[in-house]
C-alpha cells in the first residue's frame, strides 16, 4: 500500500520517493510478489496437511474420532503385514507403468521432435496424440472391460480367427490389466515433457555428433538421451505419483482382488476410520516425497531447463 | 524531505486502519449471521403451514425413490427431498452431520452404529397408527410364534431404546422405538442357470472348484463377511454361535478359507456397487455370486437368465427403517410422524412389495395392490397375468413363479442379519487382507 500511494505521488516528489524506493523497492516488492502464492500454498496446502497429520495421532472407535495422542495408528499401519504388500504391490504397479510409459514416451517424442520435419505437422501429430484424453478418465478406463472381458471384442475376435480356443483370463481383472490402464491414461504425461526437452535441444549439436563420425545410435544415447533428462524426471515425476496415488484403477481394472494404498486409505475412510487412513497418508506422503526427492537427485531439473 | 514523507506516513496506516475496520465490520456482521442462525436452528413458527415444510430425507438408493417424493407432495402437501448414498456414506453423514438431515433412512446394522451417538430421536409408537399391524420380525423378531430368532443384528434388537432420551437400545419392546421399518428382503446367491450346468442348492457351491475364476463377492465386508461364513458353515468348515457376531477365531477361520480360494483363483471380481454386480452377471464373466434382488431383475430385464437361488441353508436377510433426526421438532417433527403414518398406509407398501421387496405393514399393502399381484409376490403363485413393474415394465410374463415362493417361505427361512459385530474393527482389518491377499 505504501508503495502505491508512493508511486502514484506528483512529479515534485519524485526524487524523494526515488529515493525511498530504490531503499524499499528491492527488500518489499520480492515479498509481495511472493504473497499470493505463499497465501494460497498456505492455505490450501499447508493447512490441510498439517491437519491430516494432527488427524493421524487422534482415537477412534466404529463411529467417533478423539482428539489425543495416540501412536496406535502408525504402529498397526506399519506391524501389518497387509500394509508391506500393499505398498510392494503399488511400487510393483509403479514401476512397470513407469518403465513402460517411459518407453512409450521417449519413442512417441523422438519421432515427432527429429523425425517429423514440419512444425505443422508436428503440432497436428501432437494434438492427436492428446484425443483420447477429450473423455473422462474413468470412460477411457471403463471402455477396456468390454474389450478384455472373457466375451470381449478380442477374445471373440482371437476365438473366431482360431488362435485361441480357451478365452484368455489374463486379459481382464489382472495386473495386467491394471497396469495397461494405467499406461493407457498416463503415458501422455511421459511424451509431452519428453517432447518439450527434446524441441530444446540444438539441432547443430546432432550435426556436430555426426560430423564427428558419431553412429546415430551413439548420438542417440550420447547427445540426444541426456539432454531429454529433465523432461524424462518431469514426466516420471507425474507418471509416478498419480501411480502411487490411484485407487480407483486399480480397484476397476483389477475386479477388486487387487490392493494399492489409495484403495486402502479410501476404505478406510468409508469405514469411518479417519485418523488410520489419516496416518496411511502421512506414510504415502513420505514415502512419494522421497521418491521424488530421489529423482532430483539423479537429475537437477532446474540446472538443465 | 522528512516533511513530505511524514504525510505520507501517517497516511498510511490510516487507511490500513480503516480498511481493518471496515474487514472487521463485515467479519462481525457475517459472524452474527452465521451465528444467530446456529442458535435459533429451524425455525418452529407454528402458524406457518405444513405445505411450506421440507424434510430432508437421505439413505440407501434402494428406497430413496423418486416416486415417493412426488406421491407425498400430492398426498401431504410437503416437500421430501432425497439423497441417496451407499451405505458406507450414510453411516458416515448420520454421524458426522446430524443437522444436514431430518430423515434418515437407514439399514438396522447402521442403526446400531448410528443410535449410540445420539444424533436421533427415538418414536412414541402411540403417534403411529399402524404400529400393531408391523410385521412381528420387527417388534419381537419372530415372524410366527414358533419361528427361531435369527441370527446377526436382528432388527428388533435394536428397533426400541429404553426411553425418549435414551441411546440405549431395550430387550424388550418399549414405547419408544428407534427406526420405523420400511423395507427389507431375503438375500442369497445369484447365478445364471445357462452356464452353471447342474442344479444350486447350497451356499457353498460358491467356492465349487467348478466354478472356478467364474464366482463373485461383494466386497463390502459387514456383508461381504455374512455371505462368506454362509459358504463356510455350509462346507461343514466352521461352526458359528453367532454368525453376526463372530469371535476373532471364527473370523480367522472363516477369511482362511476364503483367502485359500481366492489365491486358487476362485473368484473373477469382487463388487462394490449395484450395476458391478449386474454388469460382471450380464457379460458372464461370473456366473454365481451373491447378489441383490433388484440386480437379478436387472439382469433379467436384459433378456438374460438369471436366477435369484434358494439355498437349503436360508437367506441372510436385511432390513431398513426411518428414524427422525434430533434437531427435528414442532411442525417439522409433525411433519416427519405424517409422513412416516403415510409410509406404512399401503401405498408405498405396494410400490416396495411390486419391485419384489416387502413393506412393513402387509395388510395396508394388499390394499393397494391387485389380486394377480398379491399371489405372485406374497404367496409364491404362478403370475395369472403379466407382472408389471411400478413404472410399467412388463418384468415377469404369466406362469412365472417367484424365485424362492411365497413371503412365508422366504422370510421365515432367514438365516442370517446383516450385522455390526463387537470385533468389527477387527473384521474389518482381516477383511482387508483377505482383497489385499
Amino acid at each position: 500500500m505504501t508503495l502505491t500511494a508512493e508511486t502514484s505521488r506528483p512529479s515534485a516528489t519524485a526524487a524523494a520517493g526515488r529515493a525511498r524506493r530504490v531503499r524499499l523497492l528491492p527488500r518489499v516488492a520480492p515479498y509481495l510478489q511472493a504473497a499470493p502464492l505463499t497465501v494460497t500454498l498456505l492455505l490450501f496446502l499447508l493447512v490441510p496437511i498439517l491437519t491430516i497429520v494432527a488427524v493421524s495421532f487422534w482415537d477412534y472407535d466404529s463411529v467417533r474420532i478423539y482428539p489425543d495422542f495416540v501412536l496406535t495408528n502408525y504402529t498397526e499401519l506399519l506391524t501389518s503385514p497387509v500394509t508391506w504388500k500393499t505398498y510392494l504391490n503399488t511400487l510393483k504397479y509403479a514401476a512397470l507403468t513407469w518403465a513402460i510409459t517411459l518407453g512409450i514416451g521417449f519413442t512417441v517424442a523422438y519421432f515427432l521432435a527429429f523425425h517429423v520435419r514440419s512444425t505443422t505437422w508436428q503440432m497436428v501429430l501432437f494434438l492427436v496424440c492428446t484425443i483420447p484424453f477429450w473423455t473422462s478418465n474413468i470412460i477411457r478406463m471403463i471402455s477396456w472391460i468390454p474389450f478384455l472381458g472373457r466375451n470381449g471384442l478380442l477374445n471373440s475376435g482371437l476365438i473366431s480367427a482360431g488362435i485361441i480356443d480357451q478365452p484368455l483370463e489374463f486379459l481382464l481383472f489382472s495386473d495386467f490389466s491394471v497396469v495397461l490402464a494405467f499406461v493407457h491414461l498416463y503415458a501422455l504425461f511421459m511424451v509431452v515433457p519428453i517432447f518439450n526437452s527434446m524441441m530444446r535441444i540444438d539441432r547443430a549439436l546432432i550435426e556436430a555428433a555426426r560430423d564427428g563420425g558419431a553412429s546415430a545410435a551413439q548420438t542417440l544415447w550420447n547427445v540426444i538421451l541426456p539432454l531429454t533428462k529433465p523432461g524424462i524426471a518431469i514426466g516420471s515425476i507425474f507418471v509416478v505419483t498419480l501411480v502411487m496415488g490411484d485407487f480407483i484403477t486399480v480397484r476397476l481394472m483389477s475386479g477388486g482382488q487387487s490392493a494399492s494404498i489409495g484403495l486402502m486409505i479410501a476404505n478406510e475412510i468409508s469405514l469411518l476410520q479417519y485418523p488410520a487412513a489419516a496416518a496411511n497418508a502421512v506414510v504415502l506422503l513420505a514415502v512419494v516425497l522421497i521418491m521424488v526427492v530421489a529423482m532430483l537427485r539423479v537429475v537437477d531439473i532446474r540446472k538443465e531447463l | 524531505m522528512t516533511d513530505t514523507r511524514t504525510p505520507s506516513r501517517s497516511a498510511t496506516p490510516s487507511t490500513g486502519v480503516s480498511r481493518r475496520t471496515l474487514l472487521k465490520g463485515t467479519a462481525a456482521v457475517a459472524g452474527a449471521a452465521v451465528g444467530s442462525g446456529a442458535i435459533t436452528g429451524f425455525p418452529t413458527i407454528w402458524a406457518q403451514n405444513i405445505k411450506n415444510v421440507t424434510l430432508r430425507q437421505f439413505g440407501t438408493g434402494v428406497s430413496n425413490l423418486n416416486a415417493v417424493a412426488d406421491k407425498v407432495k400430492e398426498d401431504l402437501g410437503f416437500t421430501l427431498q432425497m439423497t441417496a448414498l451407499d451405505s458406507d456414506a450414510v453411516t458416515q453423514r448420520a454421524v458426522t452431520q446430524p443437522k444436514s438431515y431430518d430423515i434418515a433412512d437407514i439399514e438396522y446394522w447402521i442403526g446400531k452404529k448410528v443410535f449410540p451417538a445420539g444424533v436421533m430421536q427415538p418414536m412414541d409408537v402411540k403417534k403411529i397408527k399402524n404400529f400393531d399391524k408391523i410385521v412381528p420380525i420387527f417388534i419381537t423378531g419372530k415372524l410366527t410364534p414358533d419361528s427361531a430368532i435369527a441370527q446377526g443384528t436382528a432388527p428388533h434388537t435394536v428397533g426400541f431404546v429404553e426411553g425418549k432420551d435414551s441411546t440405549k437400545f431395550a430387550k424388550a419392546p418399549t414405547d419408544w422405538m428407534t427406526l420405523i421399518p420400511t423395507i427389507y428382503n431375503a438375500d442369497t446367491l445369484g447365478i445364471r442357470p445357462d452356464l452353471v450346468g447342474r442344479p444350486i442348492s447350497s451356499w457353498k457351491d460358491l467356492l465349487d472348484p467348478a466354478f472356478k475364476g467364474k464366482a463373485s463377492l461383494l466386497n463390502i465386508p459387514s456383508i461381504g463377511i455374512m455371505d462368506a461364513a454362509m459358504v463356510c458353515e455350509a462346507m461343514g468348515e466352521v461352526k458359528y454361535g453367532d454368525k453376526g457376531n463372530m469371535t476373532k477365531e471364527e473370523i480367522d477361520k472363516t477369511l482362511k478359507i476364503m483367502t485359500d480360494a481366492k489365491k486358487a483363483g476362485q473368484f473373477r471380481a469382487f463388487w462394490k456397487t449395484f450395476d458391478e454386480s449386474v454388469n460382471l452377471m450380464s457379460s458372464g464373466e461370473v456366473i454365481i455370486q451373491s447378489m441383490w434382488s433388484p440386480a437379478v431383475a436387472a439382469v433379467r430385464a436384459k433378456g438374460i437368465q438369471c436366477v435369484y437361488q434358494p439355498l437349503k441353508e436360508g437367506y441372510r436377510a436385511w432390513g431398513g427403517g426411518l428414524g427422525i433426526a434430533k434437531h427435528l421438532s414442532g411442525l417439522e417433527l409433525d411433519a416427519a410422524y405424517e409422513y412416516i403414518n403415510w409410509y406404512l398406509s399401503g401405498w408405498v407398501g405396494a410400490y416396495l412389495n411390486r419391485q419384489g421387496y416387502y413393506s412393513a405393514v402387509l395388510e395396508t399393502a394388499k390394499q393397494h395392490m391387485s389380486p394377480e399381484e398379491w399371489a405372485f409376490w406374497m404367496e409364491g403363485q404362478p403370475a395369472k397375468a403379466d407382472i408389471l413393474s411400478p413404472e410399467g415394465k412388463v418384468m415377469e410374463k404369466a406362469g412365472a413363479v417367484r424365485d424362492g415362493g411365497s413371503f412365508q417361505e422366504r422370510m421365515g427361512r432367514v438365516a442370517c442379519w446383516n450385522a455390526v459385530m463387537d470385533e468389527d474393527r477387527y473384521m474389518v482389518r482381516k477383511w482387508n487382507e483377505f482383497i489385499a491377499a
